[in-house]
Formats: C-alpha cells, structure tokens, sequence
C-alpha cells in the first residue's frame, strides 16, 4: 500500500529537499518529517522517501536501523526518554526510571523501549541529552526537562492527555 | 559576572600561588570571565533579533563587510577574508570542540585553487557525556553563533553552510531556525549582505541521535545522507575532500562564536586572554557530585580544577569527599583524587622549574591536562565523590560508547561490546577477579592507529584509566564475585543490594 502524504507535508518536504546540492542529502531530515507525522517510519514511508530522493529503499533503511532515533513500529502517544549516561546516573535517573514503570506499571529491568497496554507511554532510557548540569534529564515528546524529581514526573505524566 | 579585571586577579592567584609553592590556598578566587557568555542569562535578554541587536549585535559583521583590502607591496594586497582568517591564526584560538585543534591552521588547509565550493559547516552535535555549553549558546543566543558562522564564512569565501544539531534538541533547531528567519528578513544572511555583494545560505540539518556524527567525517557522511561512518584520513581531509568531496570546514558552536569576538577585538587582544598556546576563553561545563553544577566561562588556564569544582561548583555535597574527577568529557582519562602529577611552572623570575602538584592544583588548560594524561577535550568535569561505585561509574561510561561505536572497524565494534559485557557483569556481581586486566587487554588493543577514528580512543581511555588507578577495587569486586559462587551464594542478590549512587 502507498503511503498517502498529505499535500502540506509534501510541500514542507519539497522545501528541505531544495535546499541541498544533492538530494540525498535530505534522507534524515524526511525521515524526521515522516516519522514526526505517521509516529514511525514503515515499509511504505521507506520506499516513498527512498522514490523521492531518487534512492534505493535500503538507502533508506540503512538509516532507520543505524540512527537511534528512528523507530520501524509505533510507540506510545507520549514519549518519555530518561538520560541514562554517567551525570544523571549519579543524579539519579534510574530512580526516576523506577519511578516511572512503577507508576505505569512497566517491568523495571526491561530492555530497550517499553510501552504502556493502552498505548499511551512509551518509556525508554537513552544517551546523553547534553544537560548534565540538571540531572535527571528527561525528554517527554520534544520538550526536555531537567532536574526531574518524583513530584515533577508525576506533574509531566498529568500534563500528558 | 566579571570582565578584564576578573581576569588579571585570576592570573595574579596562580602567581602568588606558584611563588609560594604550596598549593591549596589561593589568596583571592578566580573568577569568571564571560566572554561569549556576556549576555546569556542576563536580566531581559533573549534570544530573538532585537534583543541581540540592543546589545551590539551584528556590528561586527558590519564592520567586516566593511574591511577593505590591505595593499601590502606593489604585487600583493590583502582581501578582507584573509585579513580574518590572518587575526584568527594570530589569536592563537583552538578547537572547542574537543580536540583542541588551532582553528587558524584547519582554515589554512583549506584548498582554495580546487575552483569547487567551499562549506562550512558548525558541529553542533554536542554529545560528549559531561558538555552542555554549546546548549547554552544555541537556546540562549542563537544570533551570535550566526554572527560567528556568516564572519567565518565571509572569511572562508564560504556560500552555503549547515548548522548539525543533535536530534535531541528539536527545540534548539527551531530556535536556530527561526533566528535564521530574522537574519534573512534584516539582510544579515541571504543575498547580497548588507549591500556587501556578498552571500551566504544556513541550513538547520538534524542529526538523530548518534554520538559518532559529532566526529567531523562521519558528520560529513551523515548530511550527505549516508550512515555516519567516519572516513579514513588520508585522503579524507575535510579541508580537501569533504562534504560532496569538496573543501570543508568544520568547526564547533563556541570556536563559530569566538571568532566573532576575535574579529571584534583583533587577534593579538584575544591571544592576551588566557595563557600562552591556550588562548582565549572556555566555557566548563561541570557536573556530577558538586553543590552547583553549570556551565562556568573562564580565561582558559585562569582556574584550576580545585577553583573549578569548589568555588563555582560549590564544591562537594556535605559530609562527602572526593573520589575522582573526569575533566574533559566521558572519554578522557580520569583524575584520582590525591593522584599527583611533575608540572614544568614559570616562577616569577622567568625560571622554568618542576613542580609536583595535586591533580586539583592543574590550571583548566589544554597542555596542562594533556602532560597530566588526560585532557581537556570537550571541558566537561564530571565530579564523583565517595559514594559513587567505580565500577559501576566505568560501566556506565562503556555501555554508552558500546552503544555508539559506528561498527565499521573491527577492535572498536568488538572491543567496546566486550568491555562493556565484562564491565556489566563485574558490576552486578558476577565477574571475576581477572576481569581487571582483561578489560586491560581489550582497552590496550583497540586505539593506537588501529581505527579509523579517534573513537577507538574515546572508548579506550576511560578504562585504561579507570582500572589503573582504582584497580583494587575492580578486582575486590571480582574476587568477591568468586567467592560467593564459591561458597554457592546466589549473584542474584548482589544485583539489587545495589547502593551506590551510580544506579
């Protein structure tokens, strides 16, 4: 099945792809695009990006698999990335990870992503967020907030509709 | 805050301190000495155009347009890029980025006869564990990293540059994105700038979440829309051969922001601020056990790390004390607390003499850290104290860098895997005592040519460093490990009878 693209994120799409010498250039920044709006990158998105930029799919799928960032199934509606490197770990993000399965009723030791049953949280623990001055450092969606306390993730979760 | 005078009181500490050949006590405290921090976190400031105009913003470029060409001889006149580029090479300024490299000597590289483009393009991929000061500068004062980048370019005869900003901070690309918006829309970028003729283009391009794109090459590799493997040099000088093989230029957020203020106040005046081949000013980013962790600008080699850590950070929380100090982002190599080092000093007769010092007393500079072993890199201090786990503290640092290893040459794909798996299983409690010098082993065999990039040291480094000098504890914690399977105890206990702060 095609991926139906609706006409205002082709034209935002057209845009960044003119603004490199080369095309293929703007892979990630459409992978960005599809992903922010679809909630992953599927088989479909792959092959509409790859077509766009006059590329093989596994051009694009090279990319999916290596950045980090870039997920092939869909996550919670809210996304919680805890830092998990040296500076918050000695400030206390894996309290805050327990914290957080524990209220959402996730296994503590799980690996990689973990999403609520009803499809609301996902919670993961990521690398460095580069602000290790205010530990722990979590991401909810886009927004980054800082020095994450139980109070302050309780207030971030009711915020989440 | 502070300006000039905070500087020299600072200089005039080490210089007691060091006539007195003691260390410890400084007469008077080093101060900050905001340079590129001037204005962040200032009463009314903010990040939009007008508040950056108010404050003096754009004048340098102004002026720099305005530069006419310098007639030297009757064959040889000097065009106002070079002029730049000349008072860059002058300030003696060096990478902020992590590798301390002269910025005056990347530009020189620079293959100006090719006849293709020349990029420039600003890291600011900031991902070393420990650094969030280049944050600072893209959140807080997007403008004057662009009033740096279109005087760079100009100076680079640049016509199109990028911006890579990590994924993480979509924020901080719209930000950059909108302050590029309001450049455009008041001629400071875009066609003909300023009535100068000339033109420049900035793109935001993201990256997604890889700390390998922060190594110049494989950053090249990534906006060219390809896995962000570094490539090998040589050939693939980014001065000769980068971005759509074309010359190259990559340069870090803060190194873009201080030559704007080089320019600004000439490159013999900046080469006066700090000490002499370590220039200028640096933003320290401090974290870990400390009262008050931040972001701290100082002259570079004007504040020790004891200065650092105990009079802007506040020092260690109550009751604690010190165990170890990284000081220059996750990869460098770590200070032990009382571990001492022999320092060449300048007495004040001019005198070159040795002088052995307390890893606290190392002035916060390039060369100094680096004939301690370590090095500045990023200046990021991670400070841990006596309740940290060491052990743990490496494993955290190895899970990450076996996580981001690019997997494109072998001793790094493998060996960072390997440290990390040995390191996880000492730490929970099911090592042995050799792991010690098993993680030895691997850490010796991965850098030292053996990659592509400097990665290979990055992962290397903190282990070769960490098991060293706290090899006790390594092999405590394996040896008990043993013990226990032993005596038929179950490991799994030892699991959650974690209680250092690490985890």
């Amino acid at each position: 099945m095609a991926l139906k693209v609706p006409s205002n994120l082709e034209s935002e799409i057209d845009a960044m792809i003119a603004r490199y010498p080369v095309k293929r250039s703007a892979s990630v920044m459409l992978l960005h695009a599809v992903q922010d709006h679809f909630g992953y990158v599927s088989q479909e998105a792959i092959e509409w990006i790859a077509a766009k930029l006059e590329l093989q799919p596994i051009n694009i799928l090279e990319l999916v698999t290596f950045y980090p960032m870039f997920r092939q199934e869909r996550a919670g509606r809210h996304q919680l990335k805890i830092c998990r490197t040296l500076s918050c770990a000695l400030g206390g993000s894996h309290k805050l990870r327990d914290f957080l399965c524990e209220k959402l009723g996730l296994a503590r030791d799980a690996h990689g992503p973990a999403t609520t049953e009803d499809g609301k949280f996902t919670i993961e623990f990521v690398e460095c967020l580069a602000s290790c001055g205010t530990p722990p450092v979590m991401m909810c969606n886009q927004e980054t907030h800082e020095n994450v306390t139980p109070e302050k993730a309780e207030r971030i979760l009711e915020g989440c509709k | 805050m502070s300006n000039a005078p905070g500087g020299r009181v600072s200089s005039l500490v080490r210089f007691c301190w060091s006539n007195q050949g003691t260390c410890g006590k400084a007469l008077l405290m080093a101060q900050e000495y905001r340079l590129i921090l001037k204005h962040i976190d200032s009463e009314g400031y903010t990040p939009g155009l007008d508040s950056y105009v108010r404050h003096g913003g754009y004048e340098t470029l102004r002026k720099t347009l305005l530069l006419e060409p310098k007639i030297i001889s009757a064959d040889r006149t000097v065009g106002a890029p070079e002029q730049i580029r000349n008072e860059v090479k002058i300030s003696g300024l060096r990478g902020r980025g992590g590798a301390g490299f002269s910025c005056g000597l990347k530009w020189s590289f620079v293959d100006r006869k090719s006849g293709k483009p020349i990029y420039l393009i600003c890291n600011a991929d900031e991902s070393e564990p420990g650094t969030f000061k280049d944050r600072q500068i893209i959140y807080k004062d997007p403008h004057q990293l662009i009033e740096g980048m279109v005087i760079s370019c100009f100076a680079n005869d640049v016509k199109l540059a990028f911006i890579y900003i990590r994924g993480e901070m979509p924020d901080g690309a719209q930000i950059l994105n909108r302050a590029l918006e309001e450049a455009r829309s008041k001629n400071f970028l875009g066609k003909n700038i300023l009535g100068s003729g000339y033109d420049l283009e900035i793109h935001v391009h993201r990256g997604a979440g890889a700390y390998i794109c922060g190594e110049e090459t494989g950053l090249i590799e990534s906006i060219e829309g390809k896995r962000p493997y570094p490539r090998i040099k040589p050939p693939y000088f980014p001065a000769v051969l980068g971005l759509y093989m074309c010359p190259t230029i990559v340069n870090n957020v803060e190194t873009l922001c201080a030559v704007k203020h080089i320019v600004e106040m000439g490159g013999a005046e900046y080469a006066r601020l700090g000490t002499p081949n370590n220039t200028g000013t640096r933003i320290v980013s401090i974290s870990g056990h400390v009262q008050k962790p931040g972001y701290y600008e100082i002259q570079v080699g004007h504040a020790t790390i004891r200065e650092l850590i105990y009079d802007f950070a506040g020092g260690l929380r109550e009751g604690r004390t010190l165990k170890a100090v990284i000081p220059g982002g996750s990869s460098a190599k770590v200070f032990k607390a009382g571990e001492r080092f022999k320092l060449k000093k300048r007495g004040s007769d001019a005198k070159e003499s040795e002088e052995e010092i307390d890893m606290l007393d190392l002035p916060y500079d390039f060369d100094s850290l680096m004939a301690a072993g370590s090095m500045s890199g990023s200046s990021a201090i991670i400070v841990m104290d006596d309740s940290t786990d060491i052990v743990e503290a490496l494993a955290n640092i190895s899970e990450f860098y076996a996580h981001e290893s690019c997997g494109q040459c072998t001793p790094c794909r493998e060996g960072s895997l390997w440290m990390s798996k040995a390191l996880n299983r000492l730490a929970s409690g099911d090592g042995r005592k050799e792991d010690a010098d098993y993680l030895l082993t691997i850490a010796d065999n991965i850098p030292g040519g053996r990659t592509i990039c400097a990665f290979g040291e990055a992962c290397s480094w903190p282990v070769q460093s960490f098991v060293r000098k706290f090899k006790d504890e390594f092999e405590a914690k394996g040896a008990a490990a043993e013990d226990r399977r032993a005596a038929g105890g179950a490991t799994e206990a030892d699991r959650i009878s974690q209680v250092s702060t690490v985890k």
